[in-house]
């Protein structure tokens, strides 16, 4: 009798403890920065757990902690995430430090392929090394820095009148980026309606990337190169050209004489503030956040619009977004893979860009009606067509906290002179590379 | 017997216990004590210390676990040591290691003595003096950043309605000359209140006597103040000191939420140099050697200033 009291209890522990591992094994945790299109997301991950039974959990981290916190969390072999959204820039240590899960294998058997995702975005969030057909990611959000602006205050014809006063020319979309900082100097300081407002909100977060995605939305537009041969590490009199000093020139001249005071730390969250508040006539910020604006009761609907980064010298924007990656530390890899395959389906991507996130599916992107799909839809496409991105070294966190510690030295705090922050830049990376190695 | 705390306990031994007990010496029981708390210590102290001396010659990647470990010799400390931005660090660390515990002391132990006189509503005055320390560091970053913003913070209001200037015409974290002392006024704000109290405490430890034999002798008061009350309130302020430097030199959180180390890297304080260095460049080697010349820094520093305290309170 003991024996057989012995025997169900085990058999009860033994069928107990599956049933525990077979709830487990249902629920996927999906691992992103916590803003717009996360919401999105979870509004389109219902129909999934619908479809496969498998519940989704989601842990969202505010952008200014994203990266410290997940690749912490990468870095030591956790199992919080099994999928992750992640930067484009890790895309590199991802693959190298085997964070990442290839997928080459499961896009053939599963028939999804990258010739259905826009070019740059597969190269960009994909690819490890860059540019081969080695995939660690699946192309989840198309992003780029653009920039919006109050368009009632545009179409006033005071301000018309005042600003062709004062400049000669018409007040209109800025075509350049010249006369982007020209139209955002006419409004330094001006009273509108009663209230004193400002040029532009722009990026100089000195903390986590911010400084160094709004200068290189200036860097990008005058030819901007991260190397003179590709793939060769040779940053001399590329990272630090003529051009390079000038575009830095421009951006401190930006920050001085057309941003509300007190911007010196400012990103996303900031550049939202001051034009919700209605501080200021443009903004830039990720197209991420464009529908939200859109739909914003106060500054949005009419009396907003939106329009690509300028070019100067050429067409070129600030990438952002990010793929979708399966976490080779999740012991939950086949239910991933399976979110990841419905995922890339173009019913489901037509589903995304319609609940405000950016798909980059060739089937939303060239579809006919897309372009007037949103007010900000064709200008995505046109910045998406130029786009560049950071380094995405397996290092790219130290090329990227010696960019902005130089950036913020030189733009914010006023020292030196832009030859010399680029100088210096070009000596930190060097330093990193040859740690690395790869010099 | 007589009825002790030692009989007590030796009663309250279980006999297992007492019979196991019987056989060791007072050696081996004091051990016994005393040797979790010492294999605590060389677990969490002690071992890592070496660990990270280790490291510190090393090339060694957190974030890299799979990489070939080289011994680089003294070139991590080598770098360190003549890295022109590490010693800006430095000098950051030093201004306002300085000036807070410069302002501290001496509105801390002003504060205590005027508290120290007996008047109505002492008790409440000096808990309203004492609840900036109580809030925490992260809480405090935020809200003094919002009393800095040029455009709708009170401490800008404040400084313009006393000086006539437009409040938006200074930024008191965006500027290179005031960022530094935006983060010395905070903590000072934050921190007097506990030198205020170690100095009370100082100034209540003073007998009435001697005050009152220096009364008989006609001593004035202000004679009285500097050669009763400074020289027997002088170890306690040192050690006020002492708590506040050492806590300064590792100050993070607070400047973390105030400025990030900006503008540029003017307020950039070592510990937050370190922590990018350690956590955000993975360059585990480098910041090893990094954390080991800051902590001979602080013990070599805090060694000789203990030996000054020690020679203070024979006095």
């Amino acid at each position: 009798m003991k024996h057989l009291k012995l025997a169900s209890a085990s058999a009860l522990s033994i069928a107990a403890a599956s049933f525990a591992s077979s709830a487990q094994a249902q629920e996927l945790t999906l691992c992103w920065a916590a803003w717009d299109p996360a919401n999105a997301l979870v509004e389109l991950s219902k129909e999934f757990e619908e479809q496969s039974g498998i519940s989704m959990s989601f842990e969202f981290i505010p952008w200014p902690n994203f990266a410290d916190r997940m690749l912490n969390e990468l870095n030591s072999g956790g199992q919080l995430c099994d999928l992750l959204i992640g930067d484009s820039q890790w895309i590199g240590g991802g693959a190298e430090n085997g964070h990442y899960v290839k997928l080459n294998d499961f896009f053939d058997a599963e028939g999804i392929s990258m010739d259905d995702f826009a070019e740059a975005t597969v190269y960009a969030y994909s690819t490890w090394p860059k540019g081969t057909p080695n995939y660690y990611a699946l192309p989840a959000m198309g992003d780029a820095n653009g920039w919006f602006y109050r368009k009632d205050w545009f179409a006033r014809e005071d301000i018309q009148a005042a600003y062709k006063e004062a400049t000669g020319q018409d007040l209109r979309e800025p075509q350049s980026q010249r006369e982007m900082l020209q139209i955002a100097q006419f409004f330094q300081g001006r009273e509108i309606d009663g209230k004193t407002v400002y040029g532009a909100s722009i990026f100089t977060e000195r903390g986590s990337e911010g400084i160094t995605m709004g200068v290189t939305s200036a860097l990008y537009p005058w030819g901007f190169k991260y190397e003179n041969t590709p793939g060769s590490y040779d940053m001399d009199g590329a990272v630090n050209s003529p051009e390079a000093v000038e575009a830095l020139e421009f951006y401190k001249e930006f920050y001085e004489t057309a941003t509300p005071p007190g911007y010196t730390n400012s990103y996303m969250g900031e550049s939202l503030d001051a034009f919700k508040s209605g501080q200021v006539a443009m903004a830039m910020n990720w197209f991420a956040f464009f529908p939200g604006l859109y739909a914003d009761p106060a500054t949005g609907g009419d009396k907003i619009d939106f329009f690509v980064n300028p070019p100067q010298n050429q067409a070129g924007s600030t990438l952002g977004g990010q793929g979708i990656s399966v976490v080779a530390y999740s012991d939950k890899q086949d239910q991933a893979l399976e979110y990841i395959k419905w995922f890339a389906n173009p019913d489901v991507q037509a589903k995304w860009w319609s609940l405000g996130g950016y798909s980059a599916h060739n089937s939303v992107l060239n579809d006919p009606g897309f372009k007037d799909s949103a007010p900000f839809a064709g200008d995505f496409l046109e910045a998406m067509g130029s786009v560049q991105d950071f380094w995405q070294e397996p290092a790219y966190a130290e090329l990227l906290l010696a960019m902005q510690k130089r950036l913020h030295d030189y733009v914010v705090a006023d020292q030196g002179t832009a030859q010399e922050a680029l100088d210096k830049l070009v000596e930190d990376w060097t330093e990193v590379f040859e740690d690395e190695g790869k010099l | 017997m007589t009825d002790t705390p030692d009989t007590r306990a030796a009663k309250a031994t279980p006999d297992r216990v007492a019979r196991k007990i019987k056989g060791l010496s007072d050696r081996a029981i004091a051990w016994i004590f005393v040797g979790p708390t010492i294999f605590l210590l060389l677990a969490i102290n002690i071992f890592p210390l070496i660990w990270t001396v280790n490291l510190s010659f090393t090339n060694f990647r957190a974030n890299r676990p799979n990489r070939d470990v080289d011994y680089v010799g003294l070139r991590n400390y080598e770098r360190i040591l003549t890295d022109s931005d590490i010693w800006l660090n430095m000098q950051a660390t030093a201004h306002f290691l300085f000036w807070t515990i410069f302002f501290q002391v001496l509105i801390g132990f002003t504060l205590a003595y005027l508290i120290n006189k007996k008047f109505k509503g002492n008790d409440l005055w000096t808990t309203i003096i004492v609840l900036p320390m109580m809030l925490s560091p992260a809480v405090v970053g935020n809200f003094w950043k919002f009393l800095y913003q040029p455009q709708i913070g009170l401490f800008n209001y404040i400084v313009a309605f006393i000086s006539g200037k437009d409040p938006s015409s200074f930024e008191m974290l965006g500027s290179v000359q005031l960022a530094p002392w935006s983060i010395v006024i905070v903590d000072t704000w934050m921190w007097t209140p506990f030198v205020m109290l170690i100095c009370l405490a100082g100034l209540r430890s003073i007998p009435d006597y001697i005050y009152e034999a220096a009364e008989v002798d006609r001593a004035s008061k202000l004679r009285q103040f500097f050669t009763i009350t400074i020289p027997m309130v002088l170890p306690f302020l040192m050690l006020a000191v002492l708590f506040r430097g050492i806590e300064n030199f590792k100050m993070f959180d607070l400047v973390v939420q105030l400025t990030g180390g900006g503008p540029g890297s003017t307020t950039e304080l070592t510990s937050i140099n370190l922590k990018r260095e350690a956590f955000e460049k993975w360059r585990t080697g480098y910041a090893s050697a990094y954390a080991i010349i800051l902590f001979v820094t602080v013990f070599g520093l805090a060694s000789i200033y203990v030996k000054a305290l020690n020679k203070v309170k024979e006095r």
